[in-house]
């Protein structure tokens, strides 16, 4: 896969630039001014609303086994967040996700 | 860690990724904006769409003014880059209990906080970008992205609306994958927050 240096320069200065405001926002510029009920009430979901729609495709259709479902690392993404919600711990969803994975993989 | 190997495998020299992760240090954002990289979608829509998994640390932006917000120019700008899940997490649960904390005790404990965690950030990313050329295709860190991902997500889904709008970005994103420019995963984002935000205030009601 060959990326475009000048697109991958332009998403890191735009992400890096974008996120330093978000992070700032409040505290340097707007000062103390409370967010409406409203929009807390949405924001708290931003990240769950966007990242399991972006991994979704990835676990349905991987891409290196051009596409096919794999029964294999559909499992071990399933466990993965299986595992990562019952202990609440990111560590434990990596450790699960791969043993997994691999366990399968040895035995087929 | 991850990251570094995610953005090795897909292309990226060690100088971008080590700058992304410097600059950016958000890593749900940075995998987000690897992934629609990948998928050739457009500069203006990776950005968006990346910003946007950031938009929660405006939130938390907010709610340390009351704590922070006395803070010098200066070090306002150092504190926001030190505004991370972990940072915020930590100094919400201390800032309360510790009344007597002038603003630079509670600057230099935010500082702190995210000093536990952002160096390693910064290290594992750099051995996984250097390192993971090494790594046989068998071991299928092709997966390491998406079992990443759900690492972050798994443990977010706190409460019945998280679980909601989680479940309605997947069914979102899969139905609406025609758009083009990937903008599919907006629409279902957005919609996936509005779920969210009227389960919880449906919930609350029934309480």
């Amino acid at each position: 896969m060959i990326l475009d240096p000048i697109q991958v320069w332009t998403v890191i200065i735009g992400l890096a630039i974008g996120t330093f405001f978000i992070r700032w926002s409040f505290l340097g510029l707007l000062g103390d001014r409370n967010l409406p009920g409203w929009v807390q009430r949405h924001l708290r979901y931003t990240a769950v609303a966007i990242l399991p729609g972006l991994v979704a495709p990835f676990v349905i259709w991987p891409t290196a086994t051009d596409g096919q479902t794999d029964p294999i690392r559909l499992t071990a993404a399933l466990a993965a967040l299986a595992f990562g919600f019952w202990q609440k711990s990111a560590i434990v969803a990596i450790l699960s996700g791969f043993g997994t994975l691999y366990v399968l993989q040895l035995c087929t | 860690m991850l990251f570094g190997l995610a953005a090795a495998d897909m292309g990226l020299n060690l100088l971008e990724t080590m700058s992304m992760t410097i600059l950016v240090i958000a890593g749900a954002s940075q995998f987000t904006a690897l992934v629609l990289l990948e998928e050739n979608a457009p500069t203006f829509i990776i950005i968006l769409t990346a910003l946007a998994v950031n938009l929660r640390m405006a939130m938390y932006s907010a709610a340390m003014v009351p704590y922070l917000g006395q803070a010098s120019r200066g070090m306002k700008l150092l504190l926001a880059y030190c505004n991370v899940d972990q940072s915020f997490g930590l100094a919400s649960l201390r800032f309360p209990k510790e009344t007597s904390w002038t603003v630079a005790n509670r600057s230099a404990y935010f500082c702190g906080a995210s000093m536990a965690i952002m160096p390693f950030w910064v290290v594992f990313s750099y051995l996984g970008a250097s390192f993971g050329s090494l790594i046989p295709d068998s071991l299928a860190l092709d997966f390491a992205l998406p079992i990443c991902f759900l690492s972050i997500v798994a443990p977010a889904l706190r409460s019945l609306p998280h679980i909601l709008a989680a479940a309605a970005s997947i069914i979102g994103a899969i139905t609406l994958s025609w758009v083009p420019y990937s903008l599919g995963l907006m629409i279902s984002a957005i919609i996936a927050m509005i779920i969210g935000a009227w389960a919880e205030k449906w919930l609350k009601g029934c309480n």
